[in-house]
């Protein structure tokens, strides 16, 4: 096998549910060593508190959500609370290049486990801090998850019809944002100790995380005093721009126009009906005073096709368009087959499943998906014995003093 | 420690080349954030993404595009036509001496100018050349255009966004093209790692429809491992339950909403008990509450029938109390849950004021500062913010054409009424 770009990178998370995990699964991905300590008594929460389930049975090694988190990484247990438990933490950390961590504020202090002790054993260290609201200020130590920091930040005030209800963005979508920013931050952090020698303590906060996404709205309130709203799917320079029925139950279709030559395209392909040569859509500004109207026509027009003819129709002809995948469709969508988004694997106990792949491609070290996510505890003597280095014996001491455990 | 900010980026005395539209913008911001010098190239006349609102004052104007300003500050600015042969000799000129170049052309556009990758690497094998589009370098999409609408749509997050009787709805202010310039930062920085063993550059193919599809996890393994498709609930959360029950998240408030999620997990039953404790001082607490035995509530096996039953009391209860009443018990009793906060609230909020999240970013030719969210992240032994606005159109072509590539005035001016730059 060629060697990949993160080949011989060792990275250990004390880390849980996404934001950490998945930070850690890219590096993976790319082929670094990264190990997933948990502690066999209160394992990562994604293993039992979120289905689905393999089978919609619950256990520790059948979740779903566990598992599209933490391919290709080596999962091991330790019980920290265990006399011995963090002496052996330590010794992991003194092994790894990078620690990421996703705790409340202040628990790997409290642990005996924060930077300023963990730079001590390790003093080229790269540690992570991901969390809610960062590490200082007045609600650095608020517990919270993804799916209602999503709304602190301002996605879910901007989703949704004027007239109609506000909608939550499904889940933890800000956790993925704290992903990115978290490997980007890792990788500038172990480029820098390259150059430099020194390590690195990065505290990021994925609140601060998900308004960089929002920059244009939060600049448009701070020059302009206004706070943007919901505005269904509009755009403010552009008309046609929705999405529209298609045939079939609950089956859809994107589509924009952004200037005339593409209105007149679109007329063309909708074999110049009657009612798109009303002048008052000859221009955009007229295009926007009837937008109601002309969703309604544009509907009655689109519904006779499926999805994904009326996607390609429209594309041929130039104007911008896309079927609106369900869930479901994400596996089978013909872009996402050819970049080798899903990668089955077999797991020990939930059968194939289908890992994500990155979406974006390394052309020379590719991406190589090729182990399944860990079973509880399911890597320990692989990894203390053979990664780590410790004498069976006392391997087999830690087992029986349950540190690790 | 975090917070005591050292004067220097991570990334110092690395050059970034940056010839993104919108869809990979902030792949160049991110790279200045850390330090990078990174000069955006745009066509003479400047990027079209200028055009794009909301304007400063309203005034539509390119130099007062707050979407523009707000993605590429921390950028040097240049013009250079690099269709002509001569913009398309100096940009090589420049690619040699870079170590990253950003683009989002439609795959095959720099290849028509003899600009592609392997044109690029002869003369620069450590080169990283990250290309950013909407369905990637290759494939039955790749030809095909897209704006923010229809990346959401394909990508297939739209699906779960919006309420079963409304379309499908996006977010108001686009986002895949914030994902798509995420992940093109990373992988040109993965990369960079493997480039520093090896001496190696290489392609980073970046597809912006793959990378929103991350934003809906787990939602994609109800259907691989149940065959059961999720789809939009509006103000509901779903998937939480095997028996398929869904919990409310946005209740109505006095003055807005609030996100509130009936969870499980120490953290869940936690904010259970403290919330009914807040209730029962009030008076609000249904003696079924009071009961109730949290610490064996299960939210992953719980019924639709024992959700609705908790809801209906929580529902009444928080409809009498404002925003700000919840954001404070909610921080004071430890509970999870946010107020659906508007950028005003995000703007007034005591966090990142206090974590010194807001930077002042002067525009000199506006005779004023302006607040702009700063760096994305603390680092113990680095900078991380926003130290310049967005360039003017071609406000340094001269220090880049005479500093860098070592031309005359004369030529520069020459450049300038030849339309090349």
């Amino acid at each position: 096998m060629d060697k990949q770009a993160l080949d011989g990178l060792k990275v250990v998370e004390f880390a849980a549910y996404a934001a950490g995990p998945v930070t850690g699964k890219y590096l993976a991905d790319f082929g670094a060593t990264v190990i997933h300590l948990e502690s066999g008594s209160r394992p990562d929460g994604f293993r039992l508190q979120y289905p689905p389930f393999a089978k919609n049975k619950p256990g520790v090694n059948r979740s779903g959500t566990f598992a599209v988190c933490n391919n290709n990484k080596y999962g091991i247990t330790i019980d920290l609370k265990a006399p011995g438990g963090v002496e052996l933490a330590k010794r992991v950390v003194a092994w790894a290049d990078v620690v990421i961590e996703n705790f409340t504020p202040g628990t790997m202090d409290r642990l005996g486990l924060g930077y300023k002790e963990l730079s001590r054993v390790n003093n080229r260290l790269i540690m992570l801090s991901t969390c809610n609201q960062g590490q200082d200020g007045p609600h650095a130590s608020h517990p919270g998850f993804g799916s209602q920091l999503t709304s602190l930040s301002g996605f879910t005030f901007l989703t949704g019809f004027p007239d109609g209800p506000l909608s939550l963005l499904f889940g933890p979508y800000i956790d993925f944002i704290g992903v990115g920013y978290g490997v980007i931050a890792v990788m500038a952090a172990l480029d820098h100790r390259r150059r430099t020698g020194e390590g690195q303590y990065i505290d990021l906060a994925q609140y601060e995380n998900g308004v960089q996404f929002l920059a244009q709205v939060v600049l448009d309130y701070n020059v302009n005093g206004r706070a943007l709203s919901r505005m269904g799917n509009r755009c403010d320079f552009a008309a046609p721009h929705g999405v529209y029925p298609c045939q079939g139950e609950d089956r859809w279709c994107a589509l924009s126009v952004f200037d005339d030559d593409e209105w007149l395209e679109l007329q063309q392909i909708m074999g110049n009906p009657a009612w798109a040569a009303d002048p008052g859509f000859g221009t955009l500004i007229g295009r926007k005073q009837h937008e109601g109207e002309l969703d309604e026509r544009l509907s009655q027009w689109t519904v006779q096709f499926a999805p994904e003819e009326l996607m390609q129709t429209l594309q041929n002809g130039g104007i911008r368009a896309g079927i609106l995948n369900r869930v479901r469709d994400v596996y089978t969508d013909p872009q996402y087959e050819h970049r080798r988004i899903w990668r089955g694997m077999e797991h020990p106990e939930m059968g194939v499943f289908h890992y994500q792949a990155p979406p974006f491609e390394l052309e020379s070290t590719p991406a190589v998906l090729d182990r399944p996510s860990p079973c509880l505890g399911e890597h320990n003597e692989y990894f203390f014995c053979q990664i780590l280095q410790l004498e069976e014996e006392e391997y087999r001491k830690l087992v029986e003093t349950r540190v690790i455990a | 420690m975090a917070g005591s900010q050292g004067g220097k980026g991570l990334l110092e005395g690395y050059r970034v080349l940056d010839l993104t539209d919108q869809v990979g913008w902030l792949a160049g911001k991110i790279m200045g954030d850390l330090g990078a010098d990174v000069i955006k190239i745009e066509r003479p006349g400047g990027d079209p993404g200028r055009n794009v609102g909301p304007f400063y004052q309203d005034i539509p104007d390119p130099e007062k595009s707050l979407t523009w300003w707000a993605y590429n500050n921390n950028k040097r600015g240049i013009t250079l036509d690099i269709t002509t042969v001569t913009g398309a000799t100096l940009f090589k000129q420049l690619a040699s001496k870079a170590d990253f170049v950003f683009e989002s052309f439609t795959p095959g556009f720099l290849a028509g100018l003899g600009l592609s990758y392997s044109d690029l690497s002869r003369e620069n094998p450590a080169l990283i050349l990250t290309s950013v589009t909407p369905f990637g370098q290759t494939g039955p999409y790749s030809g095909y255009q897209a704006s923010d609408l229809e990346l959401m749509a394909t990508s297939g997050v739209m699906a779960l966004f919006g309420s079963p009787d409304r379309p499908p709805v996006r977010v108001s202010s686009p986002q895949s093209y914030m994902w798509a310039g995420m992940s093109a930062a990373m992988g040109a920085l993965i990369a960079n790692f493997h480039r520093a063993l090896t001496g190696q550059g290489q392609h980073v193919d970046v597809s912006a429809q793959a990378s929103i599809l991350w934003a809906i996890t787990p939602a994609q393994t109800h259907w691989d491992l149940l065959q059961k498709d999720l789809s939009r609930d509006g103000e509901f959360i779903t998937g939480r339950s095997v028996t398929g029950a869904k919990m409310r998240a946005i209740y109505r408030c006095r003055d807005g909403f609030i996100n509130f999620i009936v969870y499980g997990g120490a953290a869940g039953k936690a904010t259970n008990k403290a919330l009914v404790q807040w209730m029962n001082e009030d008076g609000m607490a249904p003696q079924f509450l009071l009961e109730k035995d949290w610490d064996n509530f299960n939210i992953a096996t719980v019924s639709q029938e024992e959700i609705d039953q908790i809801e209906k009391p929580i529902e009444a209860f928080l409809k009498t109390k404002t925003k700000a009443d919840f954001f404070r018990e909610a921080i004071k009793r430890r509970m999870l849950g946010y107020p659906v906060s508007s950028a005003q609230d995000i703007i007034s909020d005591p966090q990142l004021q206090v974590r010194g999240f807001w930077t002042e970013v002067q525009h000199p030719e506006l005779g004023t500062s302006i607040t702009y969210p700063g760096g994305f992240g603390k680092f113990s032994g680095a900078w991380c913010g926003v130290s310049r606005r967005a360039p003017l159109i071609g406000e340094d072509n001269m220090e880049v054409f005479k500093g860098e590539l070592g031309l005359t005035s004369t030529e520069v001016i020459r450049l300038k009424q030849a339309g090349v730059i």
